[in-house]
């Protein structure tokens, strides 16, 4: 159990939160033939734009409104009608996701409002879909957006209908890379289930090579796939912030849902086999054994390692989640840890305390951590601390293949372990002649293990 | 009309700018900025081009006003570098919340300077507007005014709001915050009479190092650079420099435009990229030097300089004249500097088929027609896509652009060098040149290329296609130099 505490200060320094604008835009790049779209002004699109492309190394739609000081006062009705005339006739999507930006959350845009007259004057646009979610830029973080475009999505799109038999959804959570959600995909296929998963970046964002180029988003979810998540068997979300989101298709088309925090872990694994285990009636397929044995001995291995480890983390509520309870698990102490945004889960992570709060928190608490994770703007900190640094998260800029990093699943699991017991093995101290003389007064313990960690 | 639309206004209507010159009066009161086309637009906010004119001064604390949006998304991501502190890459933001918004955030950004002031004690703290602080009506100068009183320290306010326009006009706005409360306000402990200033160089990727010793062994001091590895302090003292080279992007034209006029500091435009532009250059700095009293020795001093440095590189470009004799380029810069690069690759025996000038003034493009002839390829506004299929139809062998469009050429499967801000290599002066022609050379005949361009062989099976796409650029650059071993003949 955890104290949650928001940290009282005037000004972040170094953040660790990203503004939730953006995170819906990402989960609208989930969608196939998609255009995410701020309302905004022009540089918040840029931003999100540079960001996606940085973390991803891939061509990024996004689009915006192109608000400035006039349109802002007078609302922009007008800005997001052009927006969406001029998108649909240059990229031709099936859908456009509209995400608000504190700009035009100020000023109180009714963007449902501008976008029910704008259907009723053109008719032309009768087949494509248009979904606005409010995301101010001064409320919550990124994957509150997230968590925001996708209940609205379902909310707008799924149809209930007849049960499409073995058809499930997966609403699957911000901290999900394409990579994972690749392997959670394969994982229902084994037990026999067709997956409709949304938002879907394994799909569009996982580095392929098209044969032809495009301006909207290639691959993901598509249009007919939302619509039909309404006939679905049942939901799984996947993080604690899908819950809304299942909860608006279980309320809207009657589909029952389980919200699974993580596929991280042992434990957590362990529960996904159960859970398809029981829903097919099919016995847990024997790679997943194999895998599910590989991981235990990984843990076996390991944990020489991670043991007594002391772990300084930053991360959106989710990935912590998923992360911190892993270490946790292994016998490493979360010693610092802080988030971004409110979330049922802190209060349970096994740790003293969770701050909501920046990367300036962040390092003043870690001064004798072991390791370092979260996204790449600890890298200053890490070279600051001297303490090797395991990038997670996004914005991950300054290394590749961020999008086939997965951490789900038995596989994902063994190999996030071995990836952090290597960089603890790594740093492994080599035994000098003076490290058992009793020097000062704390030197009569085992300062092999103890102050060597440190560095 | 309140403060910071006169700014603007007085900004657009900038005489030293080409672009205004062959303006009519009603045209340039229209300003520069074009209204956006809603969802056929791309490129920065006018907050985003503040921050890069200023960012660059290391010792200062950069504080974002606003919600997490400007600075949560954007901070720590360009590639200005610093031989000193590295304050200017800590984040500082007011990350303003709900409650803020209802009641106003003037009180957390007093906090916040506060804050700064006791945790990091900068010389000076930069206060940056930004849309949501600006419509609900925080008032940056006032708070800035309080805060230089009660701290004893300048709070310097920019006020570039991101709705007020694209980075262009960030880049002006950020140069008037420095001329109205920075520039003039301190002394250099001495001066020299070969004292200048470099306007709108940001020392990206450490440019401004690749042309320092050459200033150093001309004996020319760097008084201040504004803004790349700068200090407050010299930017404070800047108003006593001998003259001062404006670095050939339009961005910080008023700087100085208004230092020629309150300090009678001289400048002229050059660039620092391509071997005759950064002769053309030093020769410059040194001449407006001895106008203004310097030594006439330095002119041979330069000159002297300028040979050595010139037949270096030449030779440094004898393994790669062959290599890169007719090698088409595709140059997407998205602005100012087209002509100063095209030259450059030209003078190497480059051919540049198509070149941007979207941000380029009249003069620019005049420049530009000089090298490239009558009928050059300028391309105002390129789509991705018009990019993509110019690359994919090998009308083009390698593609020098911003980051922003480095997957269409990827994608492509066409070679890309990366020329804009976030870029890794320095391309500056002589040496940079040598990098720039060494990193076209090493990517053009990467043997990758070839392979990956292959086909599948369920491709090759299916449907007996020609073995390689852009067959003639292969042919050019896979074949021969390198021995990749090849599949081709399996279809
Ligand atoms: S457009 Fe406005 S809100 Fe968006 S990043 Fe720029 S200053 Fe911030």
């Amino acid at each position: 159990m955890a104290s949650v505490t928001h940290v009282k200060k005037s000004c972040a320094v170094n953040p660790l939160k990203m503004s939730a604008p953006i995170g819906a835009a990402l989960a609208f790049m989930g969608l196939d033939n998609c255009m995410p779209t701020l309302h905004g002004s022009q540089g918040c699109t840029a931003f999100g734009l540079v960001l996606f492309v940085r973390h991803f190394k891939e061509a990024v739609p996004m689009q915006t409104t192109a608000m400035n000081e006039a349109t802002t006062i007078m609302g922009g009705m007008d800005n997001v009608e052009q927006a969406i005339l001029n998108i649909h006739k240059r990229a031709q999507p099936s859908i456009i996701g509209i995400a608000s930006t504190g700009l035009t959350e100020t000023k109180g845009d009714d963007v449902d409002g501008y976008l029910e007259i704008i259907r009723k004057k053109h008719p032309e646009l009768a087949d494509l879909a248009v979904v606005y979610v409010s995301t101010p830029d001064y409320v919550g973080a990124f994957q509150d957006g997230w968590a925001k475009a996708v209940a609205k999505l379902v909310k707008e799109l799924a149809e209930p209908g007849p049960k499409i038999a073995g058809q499930v959804n997966v609403l699957a959570g911000s901290q999900l890379t394409p990579g994972d959600i690749e392997e959670i995909r394969e994982i229902f296929e084994a037990f026999g289930f067709k997956p409709v998963i949304l938002p879907d970046l394994s799909g569009s964002m996982d580095g392929h090579v098209p044969d032809n180029f495009s301006p909207t988003t290639l691959g993901g979810t598509t249009l007919t796939e939302l619509r039909i998540t309404g006939a679905s068997e049942f939901t799984l979300a996947i993080g604690e912030h899908m819950r809304d989101a299942a909860q608006m298709l279980k309320d809207k088309c009657g589909v029952p849902f389980e919200v699974l925090e993580t596929l991280t872990g042992l434990d957590a694994c362990d529960r996904l086999m159960s859970l398809l285990t029981g829903k097919s009636g099919r016995p847990a397929p024997n790679k997943y054994r194999r895998q599910r044995s590989q991981l235990v001995d990984a843990m076996l291995d390991a944990h020489f390692y991670t043991g007594g480890k002391k772990i300084a983390i930053g991360a959106e509520p989710d990935l912590l989640w998923g992360v911190g309870n892993l270490l946790a698990g292994m016998g490493a102490e979360l010693t610092a840890v802080v988030t971004t945004t409110a979330s049922p889960l802190l209060e349970k992570l096994p740790a003293q305390e969770v701050l909501i709060g920046d990367l300036e928190d962040l390092e003043n608490r870690s001064q004798d951590c072991d390791l370092l994770i979260t996204h790449s703007h600890g890298r200053q900190m890490a070279e600051r601390l001297d303490i090797p640094f395991l990038r997670m998260g996004i914005p991950m800029f300054d290394r590749l293949g961020a999008a086939h990093q997965v951490t789900a699943g038995y596989r994902g699991t063994r190999d996030l372990l071995f990836q952090i017991a290597n960089i603890f093995m790594s740093e492994a101290h080599e035994p000098l002649p003076d490290d058992w003389r009793n020097t000062e007064s704390e030197g009569a313990s085992c300062g092999s293990c103890s102050s060597a960690a440190a560095h | 009309m309140d403060a910071l639309s006169k700014k603007v206004q007085e900004v657009f209507d900038e005489p030293a700018c080409g672009k205004n010159q062959a303006k009519s009066e009603k045209d340039r009161k229209k300003g520069c900025t074009k209204q956006l086309a809603p969802g056929a637009a791309a490129g920065g906010c006018a907050f985003d081009g503040a921050k890069i004119a200023l960012q660059p001064i290391t010792d200062v604390a950069h504080l974002v006003h606003g919600p997490i949006a400007c600075e949560g998304n954007s901070w720590d991501n360009r590639g200005a570098k610093s031989s000193g502190s590295r304050l200017y890459r800590t984040g500082f933001t007011t990350d303003i919340n709900e409650l803020d918004v209802v009641y106003g955030g003037e009180k957390r950004l007093f906090k916040s300077v506060k804050e700064i002031i006791e945790k990091y004690d900068p010389p000076a703290i930069f206060v940056y507007q930004t849309c949501v602080t600006a419509l609900i009506g925080d008032d940056i100068e006032a708070v800035c005014k309080a805060a230089t009183a009660k701290f004893g320290k300048p709070v310097i306010p920019v006020n570039a709001p991101g709705f007020v326009g694209n980075k262009n006009l960030g880049n002006k706005l950020a140069g008037e915050a420095m001329l109205d409360y920075v520039i003039g306000t301190e002394e250099p402990e001495y001066t020299t009479p070969y004292d200048i200033n470099i306007i709108g160089e940001y020392n990206l990727a450490g440019e401004l190092w690749q042309v320092k010793p050459l200033l150093d062994e001309m004996g020319v001091r760097i008084l201040s650079c504004i803004s790349g590895d700068a200090k407050y302090k010299e930017v404070a003292c800047s108003h006593r420099a001998r003259a001062a080279m404006m670095v050939c992007s339009k961005a910080m034209i008023n700087i100085a435009r208004k230092m020629d006029e309150r300090y009678r500091i001289p400048f002229f435009e050059g660039s620092f990229y391509g071997i005759t532009d950064m002769s053309d250059s030093l020769r410059n700095i040194a001449r407006l030097l001895v106008d203004k009293g310097a030594p006439a020795e330095l002119l041979e001093r330069t000159e002297a300089i300028i040979q050595r440095e010139e037949a270096a590189f030449w030779q440094a470009m004898e393994p790669y004249k062959d290599r890169l004799k007719g090698v088409k380029v595709l140059l997407i810069t998205g602005g100012v500097k087209s002509w100063s690069v095209v030259s450059a690759l030209q003078e190497v025996g480059m051919e540049i088929v198509g070149t941007s000038v979207k941000k380029s003034t009249l003069e620019d493009k005049q420049k530009i027609k000089e090298l490239m002839g009558e009928d050059a390829h300028m391309i105002d506004d390129m789509t991705p896509r018009e990019m993509y299929k110019m690359l994919k139809d090998a009308q083009a062998d390698i593609m020098l652009s911003g980051g922003r469009s480095q997957f269409v050429a990827l994608k492509a499967k066409m070679p890309w060098l990366d020329i804009n801000q976030e870029r890794h290599h320095a391309y500056a002066g002589y040496s940079g040149m040598v990098t720039l022609v060494r990193e076209i050379d090493k990517s053009l005949y990467n043997p990758m290329w070839e392979q990956v361009r292959r086909p599948a062989p369920w491709e090759m099976q299916s449907e007996k296609k020609p073995a390689t796409e852009n067959t003639e650029h292969t042919e050019k650059f896979g074949g021969g130099l390198y021995s990749v071993p090849s599949v081709t003949s399996v279809a």
